[in-house]
């Protein structure tokens, strides 16, 4: 039989640890709300401002900035023309981010698989190797990039030394080069996410697979994929969204011409002199991420619940 | 063709198998050589680590010979990978598919074969009424109870009707009174469809009840082949004899040979008839075996054996009586009780031991 008392110190010490528990958040809370909510509402408000002569905003209210998101002030005609650049630029951001996820896929799978059907000694050290790039700054790997591909770079002087070709093949300054390295860059996220699947994957299915007449590809295909899923979900998640808003990597390795979103609302902020452009383009990158993610994990689900 | 009565479906020949090398080398199988009956029910009993699985894996592909070869239904299938032997399993763990629905399991093995939709469909229905899981047709086989996966992955293996089904100790992971149902329905499967079963257990009285025939194996030999009744009764060797049942094991000198029995003299001098195994090299000290039940309690004096109960344990069905010869060593009897009876003899007490006709063995080792 339990005193009252006892009940109520009980009581109290289970609120006492909810508090903790919630007081434990805090930090978190913080940093997020100052990081990333905070940030948000600045560039909200100020896409809807005039862009300063200087850079910076005039605190006036206008749409100047979202209009020119989709179109462009002709001086000559004295009218308003549909913002082809900024279009292409959108156009081929979004096609280079599938491309760059789609190769990250074909090569992080086996590589997960790989990891994941070591021993497990050896396992560790198979993941710390991969995780090597990322000791090094995303700058000296993307020039390191730029020493491989460019026409007098090792690619084109093996290829010509062993006679393959004569004339150097241009691969720097073209979207080949920004997919190329950005898939270097990124790969890590998509091993990392699929491996984590594949280590809780029992492979004894494997077995059972083969057992019941499936060949090597039906068992990849109705046996492991399906089980892995949500990894290849995860890590193409992963991959997709730092590739939209790339920076670093179509800089160096575009060249100036072949520009991406990330490149285009540094424009904007910089010589551009033209915040409230650059903060309606950054919210509109905001915006396509979240559609393109709606649509992948819809596509995602309906493609498991069409298995079972 | 050899005489026997049925064909043969599965044979291992001269089969080792070896995992490792140098100082790690792990010889799995040691020279095997079996052959599995069509239509029969064959279990493989041994210890822990003995090779049980090993020779199953390699009959189902996933592994293959080191040396030797395995043939299904006369065709050399050593090296066909397991997607074309017409070889199911039956995992201990049961390796059901968690994304799939009892019935697409039950149906995935006819789906790669390549059958039609409404084949699979019929196959399916009829699989799942044979061990009676209609109703859970499409739960996830992570919704559904232990001995109900058994059943699936049962029903999965048998689908597409392969010549040999292979079980590795299917049932070990049940209850005991499951494990009983399970006993009697996997005889019964196996009975309604014809299919030859490999059963694999290191549970000795689940081989006796179940098989046809069993194979005892250690350290990766079998050591020998026969029905339940064959191996309880004539065990060939130390091992199978003291892995099956309680045994009494008795040092003995032959005294002469006369075809598949000898005259063997026992410690006190006694002679008496004993049954030969198969193969036997010619020794004149042997060790004789004899079941405890195959003995009973004499007037001291009377019997081939002279002792002294040590101690008298009840049982309910049967008394046990562990007496100490007069020639050192101790034996073991087991007396059926009659209803009402009372004891008839007390601890201390010399008796005699008589052995019933035909019931001493001579081991081989
Ligand atoms: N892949 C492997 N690599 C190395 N050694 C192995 C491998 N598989 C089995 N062995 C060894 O081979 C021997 C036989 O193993 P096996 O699994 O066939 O035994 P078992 O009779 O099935 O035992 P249990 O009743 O415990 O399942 C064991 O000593 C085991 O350690
Ligand atoms: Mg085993």
């Amino acid at each position: 039989m339990a005193e009252p008392g006892e009940a109520s110190a009980l009581e109290e010490a289970e609120a006492r640890a909810v508090r903790t528990r919630w007081a434990l958040l805090v930090p978190a809370m913080l940093v997020l709300t100052i990081g990333a909510a905070g940030p948000l509402l600045v560039m909200l408000v100020y896409s809807f401002l005039e862009a300063g002569d200087y850079g910076g905003v005039e605190w006036v209210f206008s749409t100047d900035g979202w209009v020119q998101v989709f179109y462009a002030y002709d001086i000559f005609d004295e009218e308003w023309v549909a913002a082809d650049a900024h279009l292409s630029i959108f156009w081929r951001s979004v096609k280079l981010s599938v491309v760059t996820t789609l190769l990250a896929l074909f090569f992080g799978f086996p590589t997960a698989y790989f990891i994941a059907t070591r021993s497990e000694k050896s396992r560790n050290a198979w993941l710390f190797l991969i995780t090597i790039p990322f000791w090094t700054n995303l700058l000296i790997r993307t020039f390191a990039m730029m020493e491989v591909i460019r026409n007098e770079g090792v690619v084109n002087s093996v290829l010509i030394g062993i006679g393959l070709i004569d004339e150097p093949i241009q691969i720097l300054y073209t979207d080949t080069a920004i997919a190329l390295g950005m898939v270097y860059v990124y790969l890590p996220l998509m091993v990392l996410p699929i491996y984590a699947s594949m280590e809780k994957f029992d492979f004894r299915l494997v077995e059972a697979a083969y057992d019941l007449y499936a060949t090597r590809l039906r068992v990849l295909w109705r046996v492991i994929l399906p089980l892995v899923k949500p990894g290849i979900v995860a890590g193409s998640i992963l991959v997709f969204i730092p590739s939209l808003g790339a920076y670093v990597t179509p800089r160096v390795l575009g060249g100036g011409k072949n520009m991406m979103l990330g490149n285009l609302i540094e424009l904007q902020f910089g010589q551009g002199r033209n915040w409230p452009l650059g903060a309606a383009l950054s919210i509109t990158l905001l915006v396509l991420v979240m559609v393109a993610l709606l649509f992948y994990v819809r596509a995602a689900q309906r493609g498991s619940s069409g298995h079972g | 063709m050899d005489g026997s009565v049925r064909d043969i479906a599965v044979e291992a020949e001269n089969v080792s198998k070896i995992f490792g090398s140098g100082s790690d080398e792990v010889r799995a199988l040691d020279d095997v050589s079996v052959g599995i009956q069509d239509n029969e029910f064959f279990t493989l009993l041994g210890p822990s680590g003995c090779g049980k699985t090993t020779l199953l894996r390699l009959i189902a592909g996933f592994d293959h010979p080191t040396k030797g070869s395995i043939r299904l239904a006369g065709q050399d299938i050593s090296y066909l990978p397991p997607y074309r032997r017409s070889v199911n399993t039956v995992f201990q763990n049961y390796a059901l598919f968690p994304h799939m629905t009892v019935a697409q399991n039950i149906g995935f093995g006819l789906e790669m074969q390549g059958r039609s939709r409404a084949e699979v469909r019929e196959t399916v229905g009829n699989m799942l009424a044979l061990v009676r899981m209609e109703a859970l047709a499409n739960r996830r086989t992570s919704q559904i109870s232990g001995g109900q996966q058994q059943r699936v992955a049962l029903a999965r293996a048998l689908a597409p009707r392969p010549k040999v089904l292979l079980l590795d100790e299917p049932l070990s992971a049940l209850d005991y009174k499951l494990r009983k149902d399970m006993q009697i329905e996997l005889k019964r499967l196996q009975h309604e469809t014809g299919i030859t079963f490999v059963f694999v257990t290191h549970d000795q009285e689940e081989a006796l009840t179940m098989s046809d025939r069993i194979a005892v194996m250690s350290s990766g030999k079998i050591l020998q082949v026969g029905s339940p009744r064959d191996i309880y009764d004539r065990p060939s060797e130390r091992f199978v004899a003291d892995f099956i049942g309680d045994t009494n094991f008795l040092e003995a000198e032959v005294a002469g040979k006369e075809g598949a029995t000898a005259r063997i003299r026992l410690a006190s001098g006694v002679e008496v008839e004993a049954d030969l195994p198969s193969g036997m090299a010619d020794a004149r000290q042997v060790t004789v075996v004899i079941r405890p039940e195959h003995a009973a309690l004499a007037p001291a004096g009377q019997g081939e054996l002279q002792g002294r109960i040590a101690n008298i344990v009840y049982f309910g069905t049967d008394t046990h009586y562990h007496v100490d010869l007069d020639t050192g060593g101790q034996f073991t009897l087991r007396l059926q009780n009659p209803r009402g009876g009372r004891e008839l003899h007390g601890e201390g007490e010399p008796v005699g031991i008589a052995f019933e006709p035909g019931a001493l063995q001579v081991l081989r080792d």
